[in-house]
């Protein structure tokens, strides 16, 4: 019989273990770093001259423009709509409670392109609400104000989905002891539980803000394709891509894979703050 | 615990608002839709051999795709977790870029490298890009985060004493994994292989690049969905939408069935 080692019981042969590293890491590469230094191989295959130039394209600007409008609104929405529901979840016990976080957890077992059909049975010219809006000059569907509700169909559960349990955690005593020195509820709100909560609610709006700004599904159904008016960045990616203008394609990508990046960095140095693990339990999505 | 906080009625209130606007009048407006449909039209939607084609090649595909999920997630948390690497921060915050990334830029990219003359496409023997393999590259891609992230709190949180016991006992390193790890992780590889394969079921951007949306071949059912909306067909786009929502719906209450289990099997280690 060998000797075990306490260590030694819980890894594997060194053999093993390089083979297992390995096959991450070449599983990570053949999926993840080749994809994206793809991008930006590519966006910077024409030299810079032409990557800057299809980056100054008025359409390009108008698209970055309206991607951060509907990403802006959409993170506001749902930040205020997470508070909410984070705050009933976390702090409560109450009949239900259950269903209503099914309820909240709903668009995200909602496909993209259906979650904008449901808007355009809303809203289009042909939906529930269709000739009413007509009859008023009212624009939805094939407009802003139909890219953000779309926008934040899809991104609706994150902020709640992340700071519900940061509240639930917190328990109620601070705020008890706050309410009995003489603070309001507002007061114990802003001055007590959200400060305490505040890298969970980072964490939401990081997430919230990432899947807003490169939804692709919802929006391409509501948003009528209008180039130079309503085609957000990654549909302005989709019409040069078709177009087969690959180095404008992949240099509005590569704006938007930097962005994604810079997402990944905050996420994992938030994550840090919010606990001493790596990675949170939002992670179930 | 005595609960005197403050604020429940109006935090309720706005959250059943936003809840209600939002979410659930958009679901109702579908639901109404499709009730309006006459079961032979139903009928015609699902027996149409396209249609059929395309939720055949979306089940397999997001099977597929879940699958080696399954195993390389697992694998991708155990080494992030128990093996100190060098740069391993870089690598565990790279897991993420799937969720971060927008889909449509991962759909041009993995086309791009998976031509028949991409940087990856010309190494391999059969054709990715533009065929149902290139649909499940994109699932790959699309639900790569989700097994890692709820296997990996799962074997941080492992407790050592129970492996050491094992081998103190006499198993053998493989046994120990397959018999006393495993077990732990069950839970949270079920729910991550849900959640992936439900992604996968909806996705959309990332695949119709790659795929190329060849009817009856590489035409996945989100697609038909537009398709029929182009047409102003909103009867046929709502019935083909209902019928990826009771396969989603089905997944989303099967995921909360085996995490209420896993929470009770917590309770129990």
């Amino acid at each position: 019989m060998s000797e075990t080692h306490p260590v030694l019981a819980r890894t594997e042969p060194r053999a093993v273990r390089v083979a297992l590293v390995l096959a991450a890491l070449a599983f990570l590469g053949c999926f993840l770093v080749v994809p994206l230094a793809a991008v930006f191989f590519e966006a910077l295959a024409q030299g810079w001259r032409v990557y800057l130039a299809s980056l100054r394209e008025p359409e390009a600007w108008a698209a970055i423009r309206l991607t951060l409008t509907a990403t802006l609104a959409a993170v506001l929405l749902n930040t205020s709509f997470g508070l909410a529901a984070a705050w009933v979840l976390g702090k409560f016990e109450f009949p239900g409670r259950r269903l209503l976080a099914t309820l909240i957890d709903i668009p995200f077992a909602v496909s993209p392109v259906v979650a904008g059909l449901m808007f355009m049975l809303l809203f289009g010219a042909q939906g529930w609400l269709g000739p009413w809006l007509i009859d008023r000059d009212i624009r939805i569907a094939f407009a802003l104000p139909g890219i953000i509700l779309a926008t934040t169909f899809v991104t609706f559960p994150f902020v709640a989905r992340e700071l519900a349990p940061v509240f639930q955690a917190q328990g109620g005593e601070q705020e008890e002891a706050a309410r009995m020195l003489g603070a309001s509820g507002w007061q114990t709100f802003w001055r007590v539980s959200l400060p305490g909560a505040k890298w969970g609610l980072a964490y939401g709006v990081i997430l919230c803000t990432a899947r807003a700004m490169g939804e692709f599904g919802a929006v391409s159904v509501v948003s009528g394709h209008i180039r130079g008016v309503t085609n957000t960045l990654p549909l302005h990616i989709e019409a040069l891509y078709n177009e087969y203008q690959f180095s404008a394609a992949f240099a509005c990508a590569s704006l938007l894979s930097l962005s994604a990046l810079a997402t990944i960095g905050l996420k994992a140095w938030v994550g840090r703050r919010k606990s001493e693990r790596p990675t949170a339990p939002g992670s179930a999505r | 615990m005595a609960r005197k906080l403050p604020g429940f009625r109006l935090s309720l209130g706005l959250t059943m608002v936003w809840l209600g606007l939002l979410v659930l009048l958009p679901l109702a407006a579908l639901v109404l839709k499709a009730a309006s449909a006459t079961p032979a039209q139903i009928w015609a939607v699902l027996c149409n051999p396209r249609v059929l084609a395309a939720l055949r090649l979306s089940l397999l595909a997001s099977l597929a795709a879940a699958s080696v999920n399954l195993v390389f997630g697992t694998l991708l948390a155990w080494v992030l977790v128990r093996y100190r690497l060098p740069g391993g921060g870089l690598l565990d915050a790279l897991v993420d870029l799937p969720f971060a990334l927008p889909t449509a830029v991962a759909g041009i990219a993995l086309t791009k490298i998976y031509m028949p003359d991409g940087w990856l496409g010309r190494f391999l023997p059969f054709k990715v890009a533009f065929t149902p393999v290139g649909v499940f590259v994109a699932l790959v891609f699309i639900g790569l985060p989700f097994v890692v992230r709820t296997v990996q709190p799962v074997l941080l949180e492992l407790p050592p004493e129970e492996e050491e016991a094992a081998a103190c006992l006499g198993a053998s390193r493989a046994m120990t994994l397959f018999r006393v790890v495993l077990p732990h992780l069950r839970p949270a590889l079920c729910t991550g292989f849900a959640l992936a394969l439900a992604r996968g079921m909806g996705e959309y951007g990332s695949v119709i690049f790659i795929s190329a949306n060849l009817p009856f071949h590489t035409e996945i059912p989100p697609l038909l969905i537009i398709a029929r909306l182009e047409q102003y067909d909103y009867l046929g786009a709502t019935v083909i939408a209902c019928i990826l929502l009771v396969i989603s719906f089905i997944l989303l209450f099967a995921l909360q069935g085996l995490q209420r289990g896993s929470l009770k099997g917590a309770g129990h280690v």
